[in-house]
């Protein structure tokens, strides 16, 4: 019974988020977009954590903004680019593939086929070498060898 | 490196003609190689921390500083109210005909302190007038903080509501913007500016602006 009401606790336990009551739109569409931008924008304060996630005072005026500019009309993308202008691709958690950033993108999959091709180069090399088959005239002398010595 | 290996090296040799001699010594200066590229992996790691830190430690470098993305733009369209009465607030166009320098602070922000010290005194050089905006703050604290830390700013304007700091990029107070007679932003300090900051970084790029 005790466990059941934890699992039953446990469901009802939900991420906590740094949104506040006040900041949130009376539109369900509206501030289920809101979210969804929110979460895809980078507190420049505490750097970790999107503006969604973060309690910094940037990352609330910021969440207002977003929503301020979703309900004079403008598109998701416009609100990306809005912020984008103002603070470059740092404010962006997915930024967008250029020279800049192609370090960040590839770097991870560049590194992990490296260590793959060295453990490649090394499990080839542990490999214990065959020795060749004996020649007719090494045979010859082995042959020798073994009749002489009994 | 590992006895499996030096026993099937061994063998191979054994069975085949035998290696000779340099071609062993060849082999126990790649396995030695091979030995020593995890420590020379932790070197690099050891460098590269050590960098950052004495960059930190010694020459005030705040990795967490991002780059202004506002950097030879034109500043942002605002107009602030007037914070004190004897001089007028602070507009975009103010900020024409002559280079700049726009300063946001707070009276809650403790390293405001520390910046004032110094702008106070580069303010008194004349070299270049310092705009001031009062960052997310009511006048009143404002106004107290610019009695007890000194008021180097020709016009003050009051952001009541942050919108112009986000405008011009802004992610802490105190930031620092040098903006050209243009109106363009030419470059962002952040965090109380420093002799060496000023020295380094602003005195050279506003000597710039004014021999053109």
């Amino acid at each position: 019974m005790r466990i059941l009401g934890l699992l039953l606790g446990l469901l009802l336990a939900m991420p906590a988020f740094a949104v506040n009551p006040s900041e949130r739109l009376a539109d369900p569409a509206l501030e289920a977009r809101a979210r969804t931008l929110s979460q895809e924008l980078r507190c420049l304060v505490c750097q970790s954590e999107s503006i969604d996630d973060s309690n910094a005072e940037l990352a609330h005026d910021l969440r207002v903004l977003v929503r301020e500019r979703l309900t004079a009309g403008d598109t998701d993308q416009q609100v990306l680019d809005y912020l984008h202008a103002r603070y470059g691709d740092y404010v962006l958690l997915n930024p967008p593939v250029e020279r800049a950033t192609l370090l960040l993108w590839f770097g991870p999959g560049v590194v992990l086929v490296l260590v793959l091709a060295g453990l490649a180069v090394v499990a080839r090399r542990r490999r214990p070498a065959v020795p060749s088959p004996l020649n007719k005239d090494e045979r010859a002398r082995l042959d020798a060898l073994l009749r002489d010595g009994r | 490196m590992s006895p499996p290996e030096t026993l099937a090296s061994e063998e191979a040799g054994a069975v085949q003609a035998g290696p000779a001699p340099d071609a062993a010594d060849h082999d126990g200066r790649r396995r030695l190689i091979f030995a020593l590229l995890p420590a020379a992996g932790f070197l690099l790691l050891v460098a590269f921390f050590a960098t950052t830190l004495v960059k930190e430690e010694f020459f005030g470098h705040n990795p967490a500083e991002l780059p202004s993305a506002m950097i030879d733009k034109p500043a942002p369209e605002f107009a602030l109210p007037a914070l004190v009465d004897d001089r007028p607030g602070l507009a975009t166009a103010d900020l024409r005909g002559a280079p700049h320098l726009v300063n946001f602070y707070a009276s809650w922000c403790v390293p405001c302190r520390q910046d004032h010290a110094m702008l106070n005194g580069f303010a008194l050089s004349g070299q270049i007038p310092i705009e001031g905006i009062a960052y997310k703050d009511t006048p009143a604290a404002s106004k107290r903080f610019l009695g007890e830390f000194g008021d180097p700013y020709e016009r003050v304007g009051v952001d009541a509501d942050g919108r112009t700091a986000i405008d011009f990029g802004l992610y802490g107070v105190p930031e620092t913007y040098l903006v050209d007679a243009a109106g363009q932003i030419r470059y962002r300090w952040v965090g109380p500016l420093t002799p060496e900051g000023l020295e380094h970084e602003i005195l050279p790029r506003l000597a710039a602006l004014q021999s053109k």
